[in-house]
């Protein structure tokens, strides 16, 4: 089994009690996970349970109040440009157009490249989301699905190790998410990024995801199960929708989304460790606890 | 119906014949009155002398008579050179005090305190240290144009967006590289919003200033011309000093369309 590419271990956010001495506000503790190279990651779970908190830990913008989390054999410490992150908001320079927020990337991840270098590589990237032509307009001129693909190819094009997404499409209709989402899977196809990933929406989890992270409802949040998304790829909306595995993990998303997530812990399965939260495959019924560390009952596929 | 950019311009001008004539009509002396007594010029009057002033407006017959031309050069160089310096001083210290709130607690009872203070309370003080009336009035316009600089850069420094923050922190830019590429073209906008402020009241302070310390400069001439009793005078340079207090406004304007942004 490959070695684990970013590992997260005890990951805890506290916040200290008022004056009156009051208790200790926990959002999430005990949170451990690792993702292997190439391997695409989404983290499922309801407002509050520190998903964001964590995301942004990974990208070096927040501290943990406790644990650890290594990348590639270094303890992440602060940002990075080895981990891009795409931003809930899109988060483009509004004064910038949409190459020169690509360039903007492009320049601080190449010191050494000259002009040239920096416009083809970015312009490279602005094709591939498809925005060919739109390069020079500002991201007010761009409608929201626009100014997200800038956000895909400004993340892209720095060709991070980790790439770190917060609910990148929350913000879109549900046409546009979908066509996007196609684009990130054609993009993620060829470059093979490693992919941790916020998001709200089951469907979107199943299709792009080959794990999916479940965290129980917050405060005092864990991670409560790893599923495994065991859907050949590539993938695509219409035709994943036909496979019965790919029901059978709906339902076990909702399942948990909507009933199992509030009270989890009060009763958690037989054996349950958080620290090392049970593998399951939908479809197959039985959870596998693993031993210590990541693992998923079949080969990787994706793996190069 | 006619475009309302057209009706605009038309109601002004209707506006403009209705003062003018009302004007030229309260100024009449009235028939068979024995003596016309002291009155305001009419607008004929002043149109006439300003078509005088303008059609020479630099010329130069010794220190109590120049042109309104040389009035307003002396006038607006002192406003620029004291716009300058402030600019100089208030936008790099704005960015400390946006970006740092320790210096903002520091800072923050001098500013409260230094602000409200007229500028031309300073003159006694500054022409005596500085020994100068010009580079005085220059002083006066460095202090009064330096608060709203000062205070709209560091506002607009302190409420750049943390998401453009941790864009810079994400692709590892160097401190002067955020504040560079990042935090000044975020927070120009609010910038430039002080400096059309300062301008404005700069402009606003240079004729008091120069009817203080006299000697040249288009607040000077506005006295002089009132000493002289020439009120078609005064009133034509009125009429300057709000028109050149216009363009400075729109060339502040224009720049600051430059670097606006739409969020």
């Amino acid at each position: 089994m490959a070695e684990a590419f970013l590992k997260v271990q005890d990951l805890a956010r506290r916040y200290p009690g008022g004056k009156r001495g009051d208790a200790v506000f926990t959002v999430f503790e005990q949170v451990n996970f690792s993702i292997r190279k190439g391997e695409f990651v989404c983290m499922i779970g309801h407002s509050g349970c520190g998903k964001t908190t964590i995301l942004n830990v990974l990208a070096g913008l927040d501290r943990a109040s406790d644990g650890v989390c290594i990348m590639d054999g270094r303890e992440i410490a602060g940002p990075s440009l080895d981990r891009g992150v795409i931003f809930q908001n899109h988060s483009l320079l509004p004064w910038h157009s949409a190459l020169k927020n690509v360039t903007f990337a492009v320049a601080a991840r190449h010191r050494d490249w000259n002009r040239r270098q920096v416009l083809e590589h970015s312009q490279k990237y602005l094709e591939r989301v498809g925005l060919r032509g739109s390069e020079a307009r500002r991201p007010a001129q761009l409608s929201g699905g626009m100014r997200q693909r800038v956000g895909i190819a400004r993340a892209f094009a720095i060709e991070p190790k980790l790439l770190l997404m917060d609910e990148p499409f929350g913000a879109l209709d549900a046409l546009t998410r979908g066509n996007i989402q196609e684009e990130l899977i054609r993009i993620w196809s060829k470059t093979h990024q490693t992919v941790f990933m916020i998001t709200h929406d089951v469907d979107e989890a199943i299709l792009l995801a080959d794990r999916i992270l479940l965290m129980t409802n917050g405060p005092e949040a864990r991670i409560a199960e790893s599923v495994v998304v065991d859907l050949p790829r590539p993938r695509d909306r219409t035709q994943i929708i036909h496979l019965p595995a790919y029901y059978a993990i709906r339902n076990h998303l909702i399942e948990f989304l909507v009933r199992r997530s509030k009270d989890f812990l009060r009763h958690p399965p037989a054996g349950f460790d958080p620290r090392n939260p049970p593998t399951v495959q939908p479809g197959l019924e039985t959870a596998v606890f693993t031993a210590p560390g990541p693992s998923s009952p079949r080969a990787h596929r994706s793996a190069p | 119906m006619l475009p309302l950019p057209l009706r605009a311009a038309i109601l002004s001008l209707a506006l403009l014949v209705i003062l003018l004539g009302a004007w030229e009509l309260a100024t009449q002396v009235p028939a068979g009155a024995a003596s016309p007594g002291a009155r305001l010029p009419g607008p004929s009057k002043v149109a006439v002398h300003a078509w005088q002033e303008l059609r020479d407006p630099f010329y130069d017959a010794g220190p109590n008579d120049k042109g309104i031309g040389i009035q307003l050069a002396y006038s607006l160089a002192r406003v620029l050179g004291g716009y300058m310096l402030a600019a100089l001083v208030a936008v790099p210290s704005g960015f400390v005090i946006g970006m740092s709130a320790l210096w903002r607690k520091a800072l923050d009872p001098y500013i409260q305190v230094l602000r409200p203070i007229s500028p031309l309370a300073w003159m006694p003080l500054a022409l005596f240290v500085i020994r100068d009336s010009a580079a005085s009035s220059i002083f006066v316009i460095f202090i009064c144009s330096i608060w709203p600089m000062l205070i709209n850069t560091a506002f607009g420094v302190a409420g750049v967006r943390r998401d453009y923050i941790n864009v810079a922190r994400t692709h590892e830019l160097s401190r002067v590289e955020t504040a560079l590429r990042v935090i000044l073209p975020a927070a120009a906008p609010t910038i430039f919003t002080g400096m059309r402020i300062a301008i404005g009241i700069s402009w606003l302070v240079i004729v008091a200033a120069e009817m203080l310390v006299g000697g040249t400069g288009i607040g000077y001439y506005v006295w002089n011309e009132w000493n002289n009793l020439n009120l078609s005078s005064v009133i034509f340079s009125i009429l300057m000093i709000g028109l050149v207090g216009m363009l400075l406004d729109q060339a502040l304007a224009r720049a600051a369309r430059l670097v606006q942004y739409v969020d």
